[in-house]
């Protein structure tokens, strides 16, 4: 490794330049106080988003309609906030939701999973001529810390929607972690090492060969700053948060054993290492067909998991400092067709959001119990939405950036729900 | 998303169907015409020629000293990765410095492309353009139809315009007309985006970005939304039944040329009336209260009945847009009549193609959204679309006019951005408007393209001849503002990562010591294809931005270093390059050679060969194996491999 810093200081100078504009830091790490030790206003704010990958059924998560004709075969339960009832495969959830708030009313335009999914996870819809940023990612470039070695910006059970960088570049993608709280996706050299230095230094003399002549072409490319950041990362002690063995055995079994269960507990250990932006996906909410049975499928997984991530990040005093957002990318239709599913449904779909100093115990907006208005009461624009989120963060919501093609672009034209921010 | 579990199980079911679609191709064409060839070549250097004049009067009016001329191996592996997307075999290498004929780069040029992997990725990568890289409403869009279609006529060597003609114009099942897949790329929430197919189009075949007229007149350029929504109407008659795409047009009848006046008067008279009422369905029928409502002075007038007083219903659609679209008529509109070649012809209301402008109140400065039908119109040159056709055969004329030099233009920039990996202007697709009398690359590339029957193999061959394309990327100025004009003028070749799939797919190559293409063990192409989609979505694929100049990442470099796939083809094993070239060579510095020759496309250099050798000196079996797997890993690491140079 020590050989592979041996670039001159004009090299290091332009990198540091280019460096800063992709996001990357060149801060030595252990400066100050540990992101993992400070607690409530002393903490950055991060952000977890679960995300519902397929859109999961309005009725039968957080707006179940019991008794009514669109209402299928799911009850309601009371739960800890007084006056909202959730559908009753989420008893636990029901024991938690007070600490965040309901919004009933959200209206996206996009009604495809690959259009929805770009919507819900940047506020805009899908434009040609460039890609916008997901909130993660303007999470990140907005608020970097230089004491985190690991990426900011983590996808867990990461599916093929992972949240994007768009045009704050490619440093910002979600980093993906396939499969959280077992594998730790190539942060683990392959060689032992004894291999691994021959390795590296056979790389620098390789590099050498190409540096030659080409020294202010070659600066450009971060090829080199980008392998020693890799290799940083590897070496971190900071990896820890990715392994969840030591956590207690009763805990690891109330997330859930499943991937998505292990996520959420990896995704608690990361934001409290400092981690800026974490999303971690539960797949298979499209149910076209057999939607009562497949939502009951669904809770088991998600129920445990959510009621436990409120619970865990209370107990550690960090839900202040964690805005917490359950989504996807639409809803599913009120009427049930011929095969017992639902369909798309991009206008009136609930999320669960709190933390981060939002409001708790708020229900806002109600769908028609009939299901024949298309529009909610109150409804509640995506843009406006991530104006709350961002707001929420400590980022300027409406700040714009020059994009790469030259047009000026406002991470959200929404404004923040009044609301819920108080 | 694991490899390894996903892939095993499903290679043989895959492997059973890929079978079936590969044997079911073409088989590789072979070179024809070996004497007609000499004459092309020659052909192809006067054009180069005047490229190189281009350029050399640059660098000589902004003094600057352009690199030397790269290696031939070196240019080799440009094409290479241009033309079939991976590095050279060892067997390549072997063949090429073989042939000591002179203007063996050229006749190389040639002979990749007359190989199915030169038509199968350029297929891929130019569908990102057209179609976008999404799967996309798989019932009715099938991107892999489109793509192997877009093979086919890159294999038959079919002129371009006509490509792009059947895109625009093409009928049928998406399935059996491919082509008709760049019309149903366009499918967003069940709908037919029109406004999307017109932006794509003029985009990706006349590269200039007018999306955004969309919404607003163009900030900087002359496009106005009416120029957006004229270009739309053309895909106004788009229909999509069991079918496939078709055209049924809107038009009812043509009255003859007499009625202007009455039209102007926003009468309907009874001699109005009955004309129509001849013509249409019963229930269409004209009635008596029925008004002429001007949608455009003189030149167009739309028959409206009585609006019902609104009544709101909650379920009804166009409810669950937020903003207020306003109608531009009073009454409720039933029939357009258009003043088009001095008849007037009549549509149908219902299913004419209709704009949103959207503009600001003059009076309140409130944003407003009105409805307004829009007849097929073209920004310029009017006369350049041809008399006969339906709407889409006529765009297709339009934008494939021969003296449309925009549509020459944007694909010359493209084919550039592909060789080199950067576009000549970019982003690629917004180019300015040509100049008069001014003459730039794109203008000789584009003329050339032109005059040789849009043929996108010559443009591919004097692109590769060109002196910019034979630059080395090294230079021997330290001075950054130099360098980076040097950039700017193409007066270096300019340093650009590795796609994706050509990082990959040089992996694969460099783990082979034979050319991995059609004739490869299935197998071998099976795990190949699966691996290649793996690791392309953890690399990150580019999606259609993909010219767009970037640095790498660390995730990237994570997976380089550690990920499964890149360790296991620089594993020394007895069926990959690394364990065959540690078993096979008789000595260290053969070995190390091969290992440079497969993954750098070049010999060790003086320092290289003293540093590595003695490390393999004195090795033998598995230990030896390791190292040649270690310095394998070594040479996939460098920046050398994972970017063009």
């Amino acid at each position: 490794m020590e050989s592979l810093t041996t670039t001159t200081e004009v090299t290091r100078r332009t990198a540091m330049k280019t460096a800063a504009g992709l996001g990357l830091s060149l801060m030595l790490p252990g400066l100050g106080v540990k992101a993992a030790a400070k607690r409530g206003s002393e903490r950055q704010k991060s952000l977890i988003v679960l995300w519902m990958n397929g859109g999961p059924s309005q009725l039968e998560t957080w707006d179940p309609h019991p008794g009514t004709k669109i209402g299928g075969l799911t009850k309601s339960i009371t739960t800890k906030l007084s006056g909202l009832k959730i559908a009753d495969m989420y008893p636990q959830v029901a024991e938690q939701i007070h600490h965040l708030s309901v919004v009933r009313s959200l209206m996206s335009k996009e009604g495809d999973h690959e259009r929805g999914s770009y919507m819900v996870k940047t506020g805009f819809r899908p434009d040609p001529t460039l890609i916008h940023p997901s909130l993660g990612a303007i999470a990140t470039f907005e608020k970097p810390d230089p004491t985190i070695e690991i990426p900011m910006h983590i996808s867990l059970a990461a599916g093929q929607r992972a949240g994007r960088g768009g045009y704050l570049g490619d440093a910002f993608d979600a980093f993906k972690i396939f499969d959280p709280g077992r594998n730790i996706q190539n942060l683990r050299p392959r060689a032992g090492k004894k291999r691994q230095d021959f390795r590296l230094k056979s790389l620098e003399v390789v590099s050498k060969t190409f540096r030659k002549r080409r020294r202010i072409q070659s600066e450009s490319t971060l090829h080199q700053l980008t392998i020693e950041r890799a290799l940083r990362m590897m070496t971190s002690k900071q990896l820890k948060a990715f392994e969840i063995e030591n956590e207690p055995k009763a805990l690891r079994v109330s997330y859930g054993s499943d991937r998505f269960g292990r996520g959420c507990l990896v995704a608690r250990r990361l934001i409290e290492e400092g981690v800026r932006a974490v999303e971690v996906t539960l797949n298979g909410w499209d149910t076209h067909a057999n939607n009562h049975v497949g939502h009951i499928e669904q809770a088991r997984k998600l129920d445990p998991a959510f009621a436990t991530l409120i619970k865990d990040l209370v107990t550690r005093d960090l839900l202040d400092s964690t805005v917490v957002m359950c989504i996807g990318e639409f809803g599913r239709t009120p009427t049930i067709n011929g095969l017992d599913g639902r369909d798309h449904w991009p206008t009136g779909f609930p999320c669960v959001i709190g933390g981060g100093g939002l409001k708790s115990g708020l229900v806002i907006g109600s769908t028609d119990p009939t299901g024949r208005k298309k529009r909610p009461n109150d409804p509640i624009e995506i843009k406006d939405l991530y104006a709350t989120v961002l707001h929420a963060l400590g980022v300027e919501y409406d700040k714009e950036q020059i994009t790469p093609i030259g047009r000026p672009m406002a991470y959200s034209y929404g404004a923040p729900i009044e609301r819920l921010i108080s | 998303m694991n490899t390894k579990t996903v892939a095993i199980p499903g290679v043989v079911v895959v492997a059973v169907i890929a079978v079936v679609s590969w044997a079911a191709r073409s088989p590789i064409t072979s070179p024809e015409t070996q004497t007609h060839l000499a004459s092309v070549l020659q052909d192809v250097e006067g054009t180069a020629g005047r490229i190189d004049r281009h350029f050399e009067r640059i660098w000589r009016d902004d003094e600057l000293t352009p690199a030397d001329l790269a290696d031939e191996l070196l240019v080799l592996r440009r094409l290479s990765l241009a033309l079939h997307g991976t590095i050279p075999s060892l067997e390549e290498i072997r063949a090429f410095e073989a042939d000591k004929q002179p203007d063996r780069l050229q006749r190389w040029t040639d002979r990749m492309m007359d190989d199915t992997r030169f038509s199968d990725y350029f297929a891929e990568r130019l569908a990102r353009g057209f179609v976008g890289v999404e799967d996309g409403a798989f019932i009715i869009f099938r991107r892999d139809r489109f793509v192997e279609w877009l093979a086919e006529q890159l294999n038959d060597n079919a002129p371009y315009d006509q490509i792009v003609r059947e895109m625009i114009s093409g009928t049928g099942l998406w399935t059996g007309t491919p082509s008709t897949n760049f019309v149903t790329a366009a499918m967003a929430n069940d709908e037919l985006d029109k406004n999307k197919l017109a932006g794509r189009s003029v985009r990706v075949f006349l590269g200039q970005r007018i999306d955004c007229a969309q919404c607003h007149d163009h900030p900087f350029d002359d496009w106005t939304q009416a120029d957006f929504a004229g270009l739309a109407a053309h895909f106004g008659n788009v229909e999509l039944s069991a079918l496939g795409v078709e055209d049924r047009s809107s038009r009812l009848f043509r009255l003859e040329g007499k009625w202007q006046k009455q039209l102007d008067a926003c009468v309907v008279t009874e001699e109005l009336r009955r004309q129509f009422n001849e013509v249409v369905a019963k229930n269409q029928q004209i009635r008596k209260n029925d008004k002429i409502e001007v949608a455009e002075n003189g030149k167009s007038w739309a028959i409206v009945s009585e609006r019902k007083a609104p009544q709101r219903k909650d379920n009804e659609e166009g409810d669950e847009e937020d903003e207020q679209v306003e109608s531009e008529f009073k009454g409720r509109p039933r029939f357009v009549i258009r003043k088009e070649d001095g008849n007037f012809n009549v549509y149908e209301y219902k299913r004419e193609f209709k704009a949103e402008f959207r503009f600001d109140d003059p009076d309140t400065g409130e944003p407003r959204v009105k409805s307004k039908v829009h007849g097929p119109t073209v920004p310029f040159h009017p006369e350049w679309v041809p008399k006969e056709g339906n709407r889409r055969e006529r765009l297709a004329g339009w934008i494939t006019h021969p003296k449309n030099q925009r549509f020459e233009r944007a694909i010359a920039n493209r084919v550039w951005g592909f060789m080199f990996g950067r576009p000549y202007i970019y982003p690629v697709d917004d180019l300015p408007t040509p100049a008069d009398g001014a003459t730039d690359l794109l203008d000789i590339l584009g003329r050339d393209f032109r005059e040789h029957g849009y043929d996108l193999r010559r443009l591919i061959r004097v692109v590769a001849a060109s002196k910019p394309f034979r630059l080395a990327s090294a230079h021997d100025s330290e001075d950054a503002a130099e360098v980076e004009r040097l950039n700017q003028q193409w007066g270096v070749f300019p340093l650009l990562r590795l796609r994706p799939e050509q990082l990959i797919g040089s992996m694969f190559q460099a783990s082979s010591i034979k050319t991995i293409d059609q004739n490869s063990h299935l197998l071998f192409r099976t795990i190949k294809y699966f691996n290649t989609g793996d690791f392309v979505r953890e690399y990150g694929d580019l999606g259609e931005s993909e010219l767009d100049d970037r640095a790498g990442t660390i995730p990237q470099a994570l997976l380089r270093m550690n990920g499964d796939l890149p360790n296991d083809m620089a594993k020394a094993s007895p069926m990959s390059a690394p364990g065959r070239i540690a078993g096979m060579s008789s000595t260290p510095e053969h070995c190390l050679e091969s290992c440079y020759l497969v993954c750098l496309s070049r010999r060790p250099v003086q320092d290289e060969t003293n540093y590595f050798l003695p490390h393999l000196r004195g090795k033998n079996g598995d230990s030896f194996s390791t190292t040649v797997g270690d310095i394998f890993w070594t040479l996939f690491n460098s920046p050398e491999f994972s970017w063009n140079h």
